[in-house]
């Protein structure tokens, strides 16, 4: 309850400058969209690739960003953890009653980014449109899963990023290619890519188990059963769990470096 | 003309110290190649008709773009950003120099320096082991490496009359979220730009953000003829000449009538 408490701090003090707010949106809905386009292009040339419509690849492309802006819109806090942890806010952090990640999650939520969301949600939309999916179907089940998978996966990548900090101090830059490659790389279907990238999007970044594998179940694109895909989100889940293991085996080997 | 020299050799020897974090985005970069690599090769792999680039070609532009990523206007100098807001500029108009040949070479800086830490690293692997071809001919290399210069000095014109603009709108976060994707998407860097659809080719073609990388690339694989070559560098000096006439005169209207921020 907390959380929302703190959720609606932050809601209220970036409202108080509404009409900049809705600018920074806009702008930023017009930014991530570019992403789109760049996909659009390259199917507008060649219609069809490995037997992928664009419609088929939109419904990859809006969940893989629908779960990337929820992630990123609690994650501000993670991305700034090195900071605090350098100039020894992490202290001030620990010495409140309440669970450390909690806190660092709702520091400073950024509505803004959720406008990746929004931008996801469309395109996934428009695509759905394209098949005839009832609105209550399995197919809708397996979209929703996909997208909380997704939306924990990148999360507890957030979350690895931040709690090697304990080890390195500074950021690990270099894990942004998990993140903001990961991103990328599921733009498109897993088959796009040869062996060794997809075994690692499968077995150390379940990428594909969230996004690729239910919609090309749903889509019959591979020899899965729709059940097995309907359940593989949940390694995100899993993978979320890990990481806060992760960060808990960090925070405990934690000393200040404040001054 | 010796000041403007040692301010960009200044800034040079400054920019020069982000050692750690040019090592870290050389590795996003190439990351970010190899997945369009295989991407374009799994659309390349569907089609038997002829495009406008071939594969090896859209490989080759790929790696280039990768490569000179940072020539792109995509970022604004912070610290003269921070003196428009809090009124430190007042100082700058006060001496005895030309403000915007300041800013102006403290862009170039601010382009050149990243691109010659993380160019070389990139072209040398992809060259090696990932599809990137050397340039078509002696001739096209050379007359690449001249557009490369005019690139820069374009993109540096575009940055400098993006901060000009800062003295109207102040916080510039707007624009500061555009320009880079803006950049991204008409420069070609994202997708090249002959793979675009026919009919957005005319505004393509003329729109400035395509001297800044599509030209040289074009040049590089041969896609532009040597012949022609020289066409395309008039109209990327033209667009240089448009940009720093226009954000010279911009700076001057600004320096004789705005409100210092702050105090």
């Amino acid at each position: 309850m907390l959380f929302w408490k703190l959720i609606s701090s932050s809601f209220r003090s970036q409202m108080q400058y509404s009409a900049s707010f809705l600018t920074l949106c806009i702008a930023h809905l017009f930014s991530t969209s570019i992403y789109f386009l760049g996909v659009w292009v390259l199917f507008d040339r060649f219609q069809m690739v490995k037997g992928w419509t664009v419609y088929e690849v939109g419904l990859i492309y809006g969940i893989v960003h629908i779960g990337f802006g929820l992630g990123e819109s609690f994650a501000r806090g993670f991305e700034r953890f090195s900071y605090m942890l350098i100039q020894g806010d992490f202290d001030r952090v620990l010495l409140r009653p309440i669970n450390p990640l909690l806190q660092i999650a709702a520091h400073d939520i950024q509505l803004l980014r959720l406008s990746r969301c929004i931008q996801g949600a469309f395109i996934l939309g428009w695509s759905a449109s394209h098949f005839s999916f009832a609105f209550i179907s399995i197919q809708t089940l397996v979209i929703i899963f996909s997208i909380i998978g997704t939306t924990c996966l990148f999360y507890g990548l957030l979350v690895i990023q931040a709690a090697l900090s304990f080890w390195t101090t500074e950021t690990l830059e270099i894990m942004n290619i998990t993140t903001y490659g990961g991103l990328q790389t599921g733009q498109y279907p897993m088959s796009f890519y040869n062996r060794s990238f997809r075994l690692i999007f499968t077995f150390v970044i379940p990428l594909s188990c969230v996004a690729y594998y239910p919609i090309a179940a749903l889509l019959q694109r591979e020899s899965i059963p729709i059940w097995a895909a309907s359940i593989a989100p949940v390694t995100g889940l899993i993978f979320l769990y890990l990481a806060c293991q992760l960060w808990h085996i960090g925070s405990r080997r934690y000393h200040s470096t404040g001054c | 003309m010796n000041g403007y020299l040692a301010i960009l050799k200044m800034r040079m020897k400054t920019l020069l110290q982000y050692r750690t974090a040019a090592f870290a985005a050389v590795t996003t970069e190439f990351f970010w190649g190899l997945i369009m690599m295989m991407i374009y090769q799994a659309f390349f792999s569907s089609t038997t008709a002829k495009e406008p680039l071939s594969l090896s070609q859209s490989i080759t532009f790929l790696w280039l773009g990768q490569a000179l990523i940072q020539l792109l206007p995509w970022t604004i100098d912070k610290e003269l950003e921070a003196q428009i807001k809090n009124g430190n500029v007042a100082y700058e108009l006060v001496r005895p120099v030309d403000l915007y040949a300041i800013w102006f070479a403290r862009a170039l800086a601010l382009r050149l320096i990243p691109t010659l830490m993380r160019c070389f690293p990139i072209l040398i692997l992809a060259g090696l082991f990932f599809g990137l071809e050397p340039p078509v001919s002696g001739q096209a290399g050379a007359l690449f490496a001249i557009s490369i210069i005019l690139a820069l000095f374009l993109s540096s014109a575009i940055s400098t009359l993006v901060m000009v603009s800062l003295f109207w709108t102040i916080s510039g976060e707007g624009i500061q979220r555009l320009l880079p994707n803006i950049s991204l998407l008409l420069s070609g860097l994202m997708v090249p730009l002959p793979l675009f659809p026919h009919w957005l080719q005319p505004f393509l073609s003329i729109q400035p953000f395509r001297g800044v990388l599509d030209i040289p690339c074009r040049i590089y694989t041969g896609v532009i003829p040597i012949d022609t070559a020289f066409y395309f560098l008039g109209f990327q000096l033209a667009w240089i000449c448009c940009f720093v006439w226009f954000g010279h005169k911009l700076m001057k209207k600004a320096a004789r009538h705005f409100v210092i921020q702050g105090g």
